[in-house]
């Protein structure tokens, strides 16, 4: 399907994607009572941060991500991603690290669990990722990008 | 059946989770940067994949307040705060500038690992060690935040 206006959208794949994010979530919160927290979960399982999320549980899940990720990538067609050069991603992740820490989480975790609550804490925090993306997208097109 | 109820939800949960990325495009850096290039070429894809997220997720938390205790646990661990502080501000603040420079942000970056090892390495590495560095620093100064508290 096409967006008008939006050749380059792709609504359907997106939401569908959107369904299977929200499902994994409400699995992690009505099964295991927790919080799909990405960047929480990897400095748990990385011995990074503390907390009472077993070992067993947060490996399970960091497992699945890149399993899920390959077994979708059989079925459905897509081109392979572009990434940035390594120096460039080096800073980018430095800065995911420290940030989604230091913020209490990321598009996982406050963009989608606890936007979806309704958590003041998640909304502003969301609504500051996303203002920063854009300021610096946009900075970095200015630049020669 | 402990390991099991362990391990099956969230291995679950993370390829599904992994899968719904991977179909949504959100993969691919490129996407996630146009989604953020709202005054060039916007991408409004990641409205989409948010939007059903939450949706879904939002009658979840629904079903959640009728559960005494989740299916496979003991009990609910969820995060209880309310207040608003500059350490969350400023956090996302930083994570979305980097997220903006690679188009990546964990749960992507960690599903890559299936699809592009190689690319996406030097930024999982860095982002475990900007992780690392901020549970240290975050430890160091007591009485400021003492402070602040």
């Amino acid at each position: 399907m096409m967006l008008p206006g939006f050749p380059d959208a792709q609504p359907l794949q997106g939401a569908l994607g959107g369904v299977l994010i929200g499902l994994a979530a409400a699995l992690m919160l009505l099964g295991s009572g927790r919080i799909a927290g990405v960047s929480g979960i990897v400095a748990r399982g990385t011995r990074i941060a503390s907390g009472d999320m077993s070992m067993t549980s947060a490996w399970g899940f960091l497992v699945g991500l890149p399993l899920g990720a390959l077994l979708a990538a059989l079925t459905v067609d897509r081109e392979p991603a572009s990434f940035a050069s390594w120096p460039v991603l080096v800073a980018a992740g430095l800065l995911v690290g420290f940030g989604t820490r230091m913020g209490s989480g990321c598009t996982s975790g406050h963009g989608v669990c606890g936007v979806s609550r309704l958590s003041q804490r998640s909304i502003l925090a969301t609504a500051s990722f996303i203002a920063a993306g854009i300021v610096t997208v946009f900075i970095q097109s200015r630049i020669g990008g | 059946m402990s390991l099991a109820r362990k391990l099956l939800p969230p291995l679950v949960s993370g390829t599904l989770f992994g899968a719904g990325l991977t179909v949504s495009g959100m993969t691919d850096p490129a996407r996630v940067r146009g989604f953020l290039d709202v005054f060039g070429a916007w991408d409004p894809t990641l409205v989409f994949v948010m939007g059903a997220a939450v949706l879904v997720m939002a009658v979840a938390w629904r079903i959640r307040q009728r559960m005494g205790t989740p299916a496979f646990a003991e009990r609910f661990s969820l995060p209880d705060r309310n207040d608003l502080d500059v350490r969350l501000i400023s956090g996302s603040i930083l994570f979305g500038i980097g997220w903006g420079i690679a188009g990546l942000c964990p749960g992507p970056a960690v599903a890559s690992l299936a699809l592009s090892p190689l690319s996406v390495l030097p930024f999982v590495l860095a982002m475990l060690a900007g992780m690392a560095v901020q549970q240290f620093v975050s430890l160091m100064p007591r009485r400021r935040q003492t402070v602040q508290e």
